[in-house]
């Protein structure tokens, strides 16, 4: 086998999944240990991937049904950094709620691993095992506090709302296949024969299921409902790191396979990110609960992450992949805050339990301060410069229309963000929460806000990062 | 010139700011902590003189220019000043020093986060009015909104929220606009750097897009009718300092990007949309001195009478004649003093009575007639009476309009009237007439700060109003050669 060091990250991630679940069955009182394990091999993985493939160029490996390229490493490297730190950060709140379990570390480790594989996959049948590997590890760990009804009520409402946006999507790939004959990108592009009707149908399809797994508007339903359920924990992995995996498959679907039918996905595309953009804006507006708020703010962050996706030219995909890095370092931040939320064991998550917080937690609330105004996109915050390159990119191409969209619905967004400042720091002030919070919780708000706020400085950087991303 | 002074100026009060994030200020620390803010902003202000002085009057060229890669092959951080930007500078960096001073009386809690948001402002406000780039020139905009929503949400009045929210929703409105505009322009000439686009220019077919969309954005912040109204709300529900930062400079930001870029890149445009300019000051400076007039709040009062005197910059502005523009500069920079020192002013009554109301006052000339005498200076300098440098400005604009429009000219003078009823009315009604409400009897007359800080707005007001010379001298080849460059262009493209 030739290059088979490029698909290290993902044997090795396998290999210790296994490892870890024998050890979790056969040691007693484990968890600890294995969540530090975990750790490791999140950090490790980022470590190899980044050594292994980053540097490779395009390779195609395993009967061309696996894509090794700049776009692929840069991601998967994203994703483990990022379900590194969510681990890292979650444990005392796992604690609070005696979820401190085995199967905790183990199903992020193997929907990480499905992330991977999708990232990967330059087939629809791969592409599909990866998708449903994450998913089924997602599902478990949405209903992970089973004890209390809305996380079960969540895991089945995204189980079976999952479910069928799977339907839909592999009725898409069979309509595909059955009219290309074959599942392989490359092989589709070459087939296509843009009078077919039917693979529209297919196009549509797709595009339906892999919108309802980065929940852009109008398949957006399950999110609220689910992120609100679940675990703070968990819902601050579902609203990164799975969007990151579905938008690089959105990216690979469009580019590769049906980059000849630009046509009729562009019109879709606009669609679903206007829809996503003005829709997360104006529903988060009545929202109670922070998680059902953030919930539909990362709606409308995708919305504008799908807007770079609609130009069909490099910057507009670099733009794309810029902003949902930093949307996803944003919203550690803000999720850090949400976690440091805690009296007496008890965690808060309403927006009201915010009230006054910026007198007896300064600092806490000077850093949830930048980070909202860096969500809102206000400069020289980093959130601008996001929303700055996507816009860049899309009037590149004369949508206009789009842009100012877009530019709107910020404008209403704005006063989501500025509602929960208000509260912080015009309202009276209530008990103040606990002070002693982990290490991890601390390093990872620090790490965030202080990314958010001199990014400014150096904005070169990431954007020299991303211009190796050469899909077209 | 190796020292990069445009950027220390900008970066020092940060570095201020960033100094009393790290002080605590509780008991004897809260002079130190106000002595830090007052030092770093003294020096910005000594800074801002010594480079009036190195200054060359006699060239329209950019000067201290500052270039920096800032991102690669798309933008790059590049600040320089000419006439036109400089005095503003300076009168930020020299309202922001009295703006420290003034806290005194009028914040009781956080004082630190007070001043830190003041420097903040400052850095951003001296960014305004000398970057060089479009994106920068956003960025520094923009950016001057989260000090601002914080000054009015966390130190303002009872009705701070909402007023915090408009003021913060009305101009980020206006401004995405804007930013639309520029990515736009980014793509049609392949820069945003000013001094590239003034050569290259921009096509006429675009150029009318281009300038609603900047337009939208200057309108908000100026504030022009119909869209003024979240002024008279930020203005009453600010603290003293907030309102004397907000009428004194975020409104000139307005004013100068009409003559930077209005003016500067889009001549045709301009030259199309200048009877809409007109319509939409002469509504701005009859029907805001109207409202005004029935004001029963003193801060209120003052906000319409900005939106009046505004009124005057907009239509000074868009004569497009030599002296247009000298008095619609003139004329901001005598509104940076005058209504500064007219809302300090109120903040002094206010901090001894606790009530805006013109209603309570009456008579108090007997009780503090240091007040009243300064007090005097200022109202006749928003009125425009010769010797002030209100006078300067209106007459400027006025002879101007004349020139070009008389009725506009006629109607615009109107308001001239207007505005010295309403002030005089507020004069008489606060300081002069019977003493009724007796409480008004324990009042204080000036101390010594508040003497100070009046007595350094009222020295300029009166000696630019005498000689205006220094200020025309600045801005006359700049301007010049701003309209012949506009008349080049208009000329060529019928």
């Amino acid at each position: 086998m030739n290059n088979i060091e490029l698909v290290f990250p993902e044997i090795f991630i396998s290999l210790l999944i296994m490892f870890l679940l024998i050890l979790g069955v056969f040691k007693k009182d484990s968890s600890k240990i294995i969540h530090n394990i975990s750790l490791l091999v999140l950090l490790a993985t980022a470590v190899i991937t980044f050594n292994e493939t980053l540097g490779v160029g395009q390779v195609i490996l395993f009967n061309e049904s696996i894509i090794i390229d700049y776009l692929s490493s840069f991601m998967k490297i994203i994703t483990l950094l990022s379900a590194f730190i969510v681990l890292s950060i979650s444990s005392s709140y796992l604690k609070t709620f005696k979820l401190f379990k085995i199967e905790y570390p183990i199903l992020i480790l193997s929907s990480v691993l499905g992330m991977m594989v999708m990232i990967s996959s330059n087939d629809l049948i791969v592409f599909y095992m990866g998708l449903e590997l994450q998913s089924l590890a997602l599902y478990v760990l949405a209903t992970f506090n089973r004890d209390q009804l809305k996380s079960s009520e969540a895991g089945l409402k995204y189980f079976v709302l999952s479910a069928l946006s799977s339907g839909l999507l592999l009725y898409g790939c069979s309509l595909i296949y059955g009219f290309t004959g074959s599942t392989n990108f490359n092989v589709i592009a070459s087939q296509f024969n843009t009078n077919e009707y039917a693979l529209t149908f297919g196009i549509v399809f797709i595009l339906v299921g892999l919108s309802f797994k980065i929940s852009a508007v109008p398949f957006h339903m399950w999110a609220p409902d689910v992120y609100e359920g679940s675990p703070t924990s968990v819902t601050l992995f579902f609203t990164m790191v799975p969007k990151i995996a579905a938008l690089t498959v959105f990216i690979r679907f469009l580019y590769v396979p049906f980059s000849n039918l630009i046509e009729q996905w562009q019109m879709i595309l606009v669609f679903l990110s206007i829809a996503s953009m003005l829709f997360g804006a104006i529903a988060a507006i009545g929202q109670k609960n922070l998680k059902r708020l953030i919930a539909y703010s990362s709606i409308s962050h995708v919305g504008y992450a799908l807007a770079g996706l609609t130009t069909a030219s490099n910057d507009g995909i670099q733009s794309s992949v810029v902003y949902i890095t930093i949307y996803v370092v944003m919203n550690l931040g803000f999720f850090s805050c949400l976690l440091m939320m805690k009296r007496n064991n008890v965690y808060y998550e309403n927006i009201d339990d915010l009230s006054g917080l910026s007198k007896n937690h300064p600092l806490l609330s000077l850093s949830l301060l930048i980070i909202l105004f860096s969500l809102a996109g206000i400069p020289p915050l980093a959130g601008f410069f996001a929303k700055f390159y996507i816009f860049k990119s899309v009037i590149e191409q004369s949508m206009y229309f789009l842009a100012i969209v877009g530019l709107l619905s910020t404008v209403v967004a704005a006063f989501y963000y500025l509602r929960i400042i208000k509260i912080m720091y015009f309202d009276s002030e209530k008990e103040s929460y606990d002070k002693d919070h982990s290490l991890w919780l601390k390093l990872s708000l620090t790490f965030s806000t202080l990314a958010i706020l001199i990014y400014f400085i150096f904005p070169t950087q990431l954007i020299e990062l991303v211009s190796k991303i050469n899909i077209i | 010139m190796n020292f990069p002074i445009l950027s220390s100026l900008i970066l020092l009060p940060l570095i201020g700011a960033f100094f009393l994030f790290f002080t605590k200020s509780r008991g004897e620390n809260k002079i130190t902590v106000k002595y830090v803010a007052l030092f770093t902003s003294l020096v910005n202000f000594f800074l801002s003189i010594y480079l009036w002085l190195l200054f060359d009057q006699t060239t329209s060229d950019f000067q201290f220019v500052e270039e920096r890669v800032w991102i690669k092959n798309l933008i790059n951080y590049k600040v320089g000043v000419d006439g036109i930007s400089i005095l503003f500078i300076i009168l930020t960096t020299f309202i922001t020093p009295l703006c420290i001073i003034s806290v005194n009386n009028s914040i009781k809690s956080r004082l630190n986060e007070f001043l830190i948001a003041i420097l903040i402002m400052e850095t951003f406000m001296i960014g305004v009015f000398c970057s060089l780039d479009l994106v920068v020139f956003y960025l520094f905009f923009e950016a001057g909104l989260i000090p601002m929503f914080l000054i009015i949400g966390i130190w303002g009045g009872s009705r701070r929220v909402y007023s915090a929210f408009k003021f913060f929703l009305f101009t980020l409105l206006g401004s995405v606009l804007m930013l639309v505009a520029i990515i736009s322009i980014y793509w049609i000439n392949g820069t945003t750097d000013v001094l590239k686009l003034y050569e290259l220019g921009i096509d006429t077919k675009y150029q009318n897009l281009l300038w609603l969309a900047f337009f939208s954005s200057f309108a908000v912040k100026t504030p022009m009718w119909p869209v003024h109204t979240w002024l008279p709300d930020a203005h009453v529900e600010a603290p003293t300092a907030g309102s004397v930062l907000l009428a004194a400079i975020l409104l000139k930001m307005a004013g100068y990007g009409f003559i930077r870029f209005s003016l500067g890149l889009f001549p045709t445009a301009s030259e199309i949309f200048t009877p809409l300019i007109y319509a939409m000051s002469i509504i701005a400076i009859i029907f805001t001195s109207l409202i005004a007039l029935m004001q029963e709040d003193m801060k209120k009062l003052i906000a319409y009478s900005s939106v009046a005197h505004m009124g005057f910059v907009t239509l000074g502005i868009f004569t497009i004649q030599q002296q247009g523009i000298e008095g619609s500069i003139i004329q901001m920079i005598s509104h940076g003093l005058v209504s500064a020192a007219l809302f300090l002013c109120v903040g002094v009554v206010y901090d001894r009575m606790h009530s805006r109301l013109i209603a309570t006052y009456g008579g108090i000339v007997v009780i503090i007639p240091k007040y009243a005498v300064l007090f005097m200076i200022f109202t006749l300098a928003a009125l425009g009476l010769p010797g002030t440098s209100g006078f300067v400005g209106e007459f400027l604009i006025l002879m101007a309009a004349f020139k070009d429009n008389f009725l506009v000219a006629v109607l615009a003078s109107l308001g001239v009237i207007i505005g010295a009823a309403y002030m005089l009315w507020l004069y008489k009604r606060v300081i002069f007439g019977k003493l009724i409400n007796s409480d008004l009897k324990k009042m204080i007359d000036l101390n010594r700060s508040e003497t100070f800080i009046l007595t350094s707005l009222a020295i300029p007001t009166l000696y630019f109003g005498f000689y205006p010379d220094p200020l025309i001298k600045t801005i006359e080849v700049s301007i010049t050669d701003l309209i012949e460059t506009y008349n080049y262009n208009i000329a060529s493209k019928t």
